[in-house]
C-alpha cells in the first residue's frame, strides 16, 4: 500500500534502529566476556554473523525479496550475536556454522522471514546444536582473564555445572561455594558478565527498545521458585541471586526472551510469558538433565505466546470491565 | 475508570512537535472574495443539499441556494453575490478524490447581502424557545466546524437530558491553529454562542477544554467567561490526541463514552468553538454559515496564516493570499498531518470542514516508502489511546479475517494515527483499519441485500406452494364432488336393455 493516507508526519524509529540498539546494548558484555574467556567469544560471533548474513542474503534472493532493506534491518546480526554468545568459546568453528544455518533456515525463513517466526531463531539454532552435539556444546573454557591467563587449565566447569555435579556427590552448597569455579555469588567471572548483560538491559529499558514486563517476569518467575526453596534448604538449593547471575539468565531475560516477534505482545501477557520462562528455567536447571534451561524455556513459552495474547487482551476504552468474548 | 489518574488525562498518545507557531504568529485575516466560488452540495455528513437556484440566476450573499434533503442534511448558502454559472460535478476535497455536484457562482465583486435576512435576528436568545433556536441553526447550514461536519442542529436536539456541554478547544493536531486563533480573537462570540447552545440543550454547565500551549486563547476565554459561573475554561495537557472527542471527555470528566456509543450516553455533548461562534452569528445576526477560519500553512507556503475565508473559495486563491508557494509543495493535505488526507491538487474549494490547508515542503512530511514486516514490538499498543491491540488488528485486517478484527474492537479505533507514527516497520496501520472497516460495512450491505433477496425468494416459494396446495385441494374437492354426485344419481340403466 502506498502512503496515501494519514498520518503523514515523518517517523523516527525503524526496525534497523531497534536492532542497532540491541547490538549496542550487547557490546559491554561482549567485551567483558572476551576479556575474561578469550578470543573464542569473538570468533564464534564472527563466524555466526558471517553465516547468518550470507544465509539471509541467499534466502532473500531465492524468495525474490529485496536485499537492501532486509539486510539493513540488522535482525540477522542480532540472531548471530545471541547464538554466538550462547556457544562455548572453545567450540569448533563448524558448531557456529551449523547453529547459524539452523537458526536462519529452521528458525526464521521457513516461516517467512522477519516478523513471521513463532520461535526465537537463535534459540532454535542453539537447541539443534545442544541436542546434536552435546560434547562440543558442554565443554566450557576455564577463566582466562587477558591480564592473568591460566595456562594450565583449558576447560573448566560453569557454576551451574559444578553445583549440579557436586550436589550429586552429596556436598552442601556452603562447601561448594569455596570451590575454584565459584565467585562471590555465582560463577567466577560469569557473574560479572551477567552484570554487563544487566547493564545493557537497563540501557534498552531506558531507550524503550524493550519494556519491563518480560525481564521482570523472567526474574520474578525464577525467584518465585528459588526463594522459598533456598529459604527452606539453603544447602541444597542455590539462592535467587545465584540463579539470577548464573548461566544465561540475564542474557535471556533482557535480550532473548524480549525478542518481540516470538514473544507475547499484550502488557499482561508479557508479564505472564516472562514469568513462565523464569519458572521453567529454574525447573530445568534444578531437576532437569541440561546445564541451563533458558533456550528450552523460551521455545516452550514461544509456543504459548498466541494463547497468552488471546487471554490477556487489555480493557478497551468504553468497554465494560468484563473479559471480551473474542 | 482507571485507579491511576493519568497526568495527560487519557491513556497513551504522543507528544508531537506542534508546528503551530508557523501560522499562529499572524492575526486572522479576512480573505477577499475570489472571482469564482464553488459550493459543493455536500459539505456535511448526511444527504447532499438540493439546489433551488437556476443557472444564470443572480444570487446574493446569505441566500439559500440549496435546501436540506431529509433530516441529516443542511442547506447551502451563497457566500457572496454573483451569478450561478454552473450546477455540475466538480472535484471536491474528499478522501475519495472524486467529484460531486457543486453550485458555481461567478462573483460580481459587490458582495451584496440579502436585503432581508431569511430569518429574524434574535436579540435575547434566552427568551426564545429551544425549538426555534435549533431551527435557526439548521437553516443557517451549520455543520460541525471541527472537521467531521456533522449537522450541528442534530447535536443540539439530543432528545435526552444533557448535563454538560463540552467545547473542544484542544486542537491537538500539529500545524492547525484556526481554533486557537479564533478563541484568542473572538472569545466573546464563542462564549455567547455557548450560552445559546446551553439554552438549546437545556444543559447545566459548559467546560471549554484548551491545551496548555494556547496561552492567548486561554487568557481571552477566561476573560470572556469571568462573570459566568456556568462556563469553565479548563486547561488540559498538550498531548496528541487530546482533541479526540473520547479523549477530551476522559480528561475533563473521567467518563468513558461507551464502545460504539455517543457522548450523549454519558450525558455530554461536544461542539467545536468555531461552531459555537457560528451559532451566535446565526442567532444574533441572522447570518448563515458562509465563511470559516482556515489555517493555510506548511513549509511550501510563503506566509502561513489563518484566514476567515468564504466557503467555496478555491484553495489556490487562499494560498496566493498567503504569499503563494516558495516551493512546489511536496504534499498537499486538508486537515492536519495526523488525521488529514492528501489532496490531488489545490484547485479545490474550501468547505465547511476545511480547518487547514497544509502545503508541505518536499521532505517536510513522511516520504513514500515500503513497509517492513511487523516485528510485534508492541509500541503501537503502548501509544493507543483506546487501548486496542493495533498490531493484532493489523494482522487480522491484512489477513482479511474481519470477524476477528471486529472481535478485537476494530470499530472503537478513532484513526488518530499514533500507532502508525511509532511503528518502526513504517506500516500504514490506519489505512489497513479503514480498509477493514469499509470491507465490513460492504459485507454487511451485501448480507442485507442477500437476506432481502432470500426473503423475497422464500416468500415467492411459499406463495407458489400455497397456490399449488390450493389447486390440488380444489381438484380433490372437485373430484370428491363428482364422486359424490355419481354416487347420489341412480346407476345408469343397462345400455343394451335401454336400447330395447
Amino acid at each position: 500500500m502506498s502512503r496515501a493516507s494519514s498520518p503523514f508526519l515523518p517517523v523516527a524509529p525503524s526496525v534497523g534502529g531497534v536492532m542497532r540498539d540491541v547490538l549496542l546494548a550487547l557490546a559491554p558484555g561482549v567485551v567483558l566476556y572476551t576479556l575474561l574467556f578469550g578470543s573464542g567469544v569473538l570468533l564464534n560471533i564472527l563466524i555466526a554473523a558471517l553465516t547468518c548474513v550470507l544465509v539471509e542474503a541467499a534466502v532473500l534472493r531465492l524468495r525474490g525479496k529485496p536485499l537492501k532493506p532486509f539486510l539493513l534491518d540488522h535482525s540477522a546480526l542480532v540472531t548471530a550475536l545471541l547464538l554466538g554468545l550462547s556457544l562455548p568459546p572453545i567450540a569448533p568453528w563448524w558448531i557456529a556454522v551449523i547453529g547459524s544455518l539452523a537458526a536462519m533456515l529452521l528458525g526464521k525463513h521457513v516461516y517467512g522471514g522477519l516478523g513471521y517466526n513463532p520461535f526465537n531463531p537463535a534459540m532454535v539454532g542453539f537447541v539443534v546444536l545442544l541436542i546434536s552435539f552435546p560434547v562440543q556444546m558442554t565443554a566450557w573454557p576455564a577463566l582466562q582473564p587477558i591480564w592473568a591467563p591460566d595456562v594450565d587449565a583449558a576447560t573448566g566447569a560453569t557454576a551451574l555445572d559444578h553445583v549440579r555435579t557436586q550436589l550429586g556427590l552429596q556436598r552442601t552448597l556452603s562447601e561448594i561455594g569455596a570451590d575454584a569455579p565459584m565467585g562471590l555469588v555465582a560463577g567466577r567471572g560469569w557473574e560479572w558478565i551477567a552484570l554487563a548483560w544487566l547493564a545493557g538491559g537497563i540501557y534498552l529499558l531506558w531507550r524503550r527498545t524493550i519494556r519491563w514486563q518480560i525481564p521482570a517476569g523472567v526474574l520474578a518467575g525464577m525467584t518465585l521458585l528459588a526463594l522459598p526453596l533456598w529459604a527452606v534448604d539453603p544447602d541444597r538449593y542455590a539462592s535467587p541471586l545465584f540463579h539470577a547471575l548464573s548461566g544465561a539468565t540475564m542474557l535471556g531475560a533482557f535480550f532473548i526472551a524480549t525478542d518481540p516477534v516470538s514473544a507475547a505482545t499484550t502488557p499482561r501477557g508479557r508479564l505472564l510469558y516472562g514469568t513462565g520462562i523464569g519458572l521453567l528455567v529454574y525447573v530445568i536447571r534444578t531437576w532437569g538433565g541440561y546445564p541451563d534451561g533458558v533456550a528450552f524455556a523460551v521455545l516452550l513459552l514461544n509456543l504459548c505466546a498466541p494463547t497468552i495474547d488471546r487471554y490477556t487482551q487489555p480493557r478497551v476504552y468504553g468497554q465494560n470491565r468484563s473479559t471480551p468474548d473474542a | 475508570m482507571s485507579l491511576l489518574t493519568r497526568p495527560t488525562g487519557f491513556r497513551g498518545g504522543l507528544h508531537l512537535d506542534d508546528r503551530k507557531a508557523m501560522s499562529a504568529c499572524r492575526p486572522i485575516r479576512i480573505a477577499p472574495v475570489p472571482p469564482q466560488l464553488v459550493l459543493p452540495l455536500s459539505q456535511h455528513a448526511g444527504n447532499p443539499a438540493k439546489p433551488v437556484v437556476q443557472i444564470g440566476e443572480r444570487v446574493l450573499r446569505g441566500q439559500t441556494i440549496a435546501v436540506a434533503d431529509g433530516f441529516v442534511s443542511v442547506p447551502v448558502h451563497a457566500s457572496s453575490s454573483g451569478v450561478v454559472v454552473a450546477i455540475e460535478p466538480r472535484p471536491i476535497p474528499h478522501v475519495s478524490g472524486l467529484s460531486a455536484p457543486c453550485i458555481v457562482i461567478q462573483t460580481d465583486g459587490r458582495d451584496e447581502a440579502l436585503a432581508q435576512p431569511e430569518w429574524a435576528p434574535i436579540a435575547d436568545p434566552a427568551s426564545v424557545d429551544t425549538r426555534s433556536l435549533r431551527e435557526i441553526v439548521r437553516r443557517a447550514g451549520i455543520a460541525g466546524l471541527g472537521g467531521a461536519g456533522f449537522p450541528s442542529f442534530i447535536k443540539l436536539s439530543p432528545g435526552r437530558p444533557v448535563e454538560t456541554l463540552i467545547i473542544n478547544g484542544a486542537e491537538c493536531e500539529p500545524y492547525i491553529s484556526c481554533d486557537q486563533q479564533l478563541m484568542a480573537e473572538h472569545a466573546d462570540e464563542i462564549v455567547r454562542g455557548i450560552r445559546v447552545m446551553l439554552h438549546a440543550l437545556d444543559a447545566r454547565n459548559c467546560i471549554i477544554g484548551v491545551e496548555d500551549n494556547k496561552l492567548q486563547a486561554i487568557a481571552a476565554l477566561r476573560q470572556a467567561t469571568a462573570d459566568d459561573p456556568d462556563i469553565e475554561v479548563r486547561v488540559v495537557p498538550t498531548r496528541y490526541p487530546q482533541g479526540g472527542e473520547k479523549q477530551l471527555i476522559q480528561t475533563l470528566t473521567g467518563r468513558e463514552v461507551p464502545s460504539e456509543g455517543l457522548p450523549l450516553d454519558v450525558g455530554l455533548v461536544v461542539h467545536n468553538p468555531g461552531t459555537a461562534r457560528a451559532v451566535w452569528r446565526a442567532v444574533a445576526h441572522a447570518e448563515p454559515l458562509i465563511s470559516r477560519i482556515v489555517t493555510v500553512t506548511g513549509g511550501a507556503v510563503a506566509q502561513p496564516q489563518n484566514f476567515e475565508a468564504r466557503l467555496g473559495t478555491p484553495m489556490r486563491f487562499l494560498i496566493e493570499q498567503a504569499g503563494g508557494y516558495v516551493h512546489a509543495p511536496g504534499r498537499l493535505l486538508m486537515g492536519g498531518p495526523m488525521m488529514g488526507f492528501a489532496l490531488p491538487s489545490d484547485a479545490l474549494p474550501v468547505i465547511k470542514a476545511t480547518n487547514c490547508i497544509l502545503a508541505a515542503a518536499p521532505g517536510e512530511l513522511r516520504p513514500d516508502e515500503p513497509a517492513m514486516p511487523c516485528i510485534r514490538c508492541g509500541e503501537c499498543q503502548a501509544v493507543c489511546p483506546i487501548n486496542l491491540l493495533p498490531q493484532q488488528l493489523y494482522w487480522h485486517a491484512r489477513g482479511r479475517e474481519y470477524a476477528k478484527a471486529r472481535a478485537l474492537n476494530l470499530f472503537d479505533c478513532i484513526e488518530c494515527g499514533c500507532c502508525a507514527q511509532v511503528c518502526p516497520s513504517h506500516i500504514p496501520l490506519v489505512q489497513y483499519y479503514r480498509h477493514a472497516k469499509t470491507e465490513i460495512w460492504a459485507e454487511e450491505r451485501e448480507r442485507r441485500k442477500a437476506d432481502a433477496a432470500r426473503e423475497r425468494f422464500e416468500a415467492r416459494q411459499r406463495r407458489l406452494e400455497r397456490e399449488q396446495r390450493e389447486k390440488e385441494a380444489a381438484r380433490a374437492r372437485r373430484k370428491a364432488e363428482l364422486a359424490a354426485r355419481a354416487a347420489a344419481t341412480p346407476a345408469p340403466p343397462d345400455r343394451g336393455g335401454a336400447a330395447q
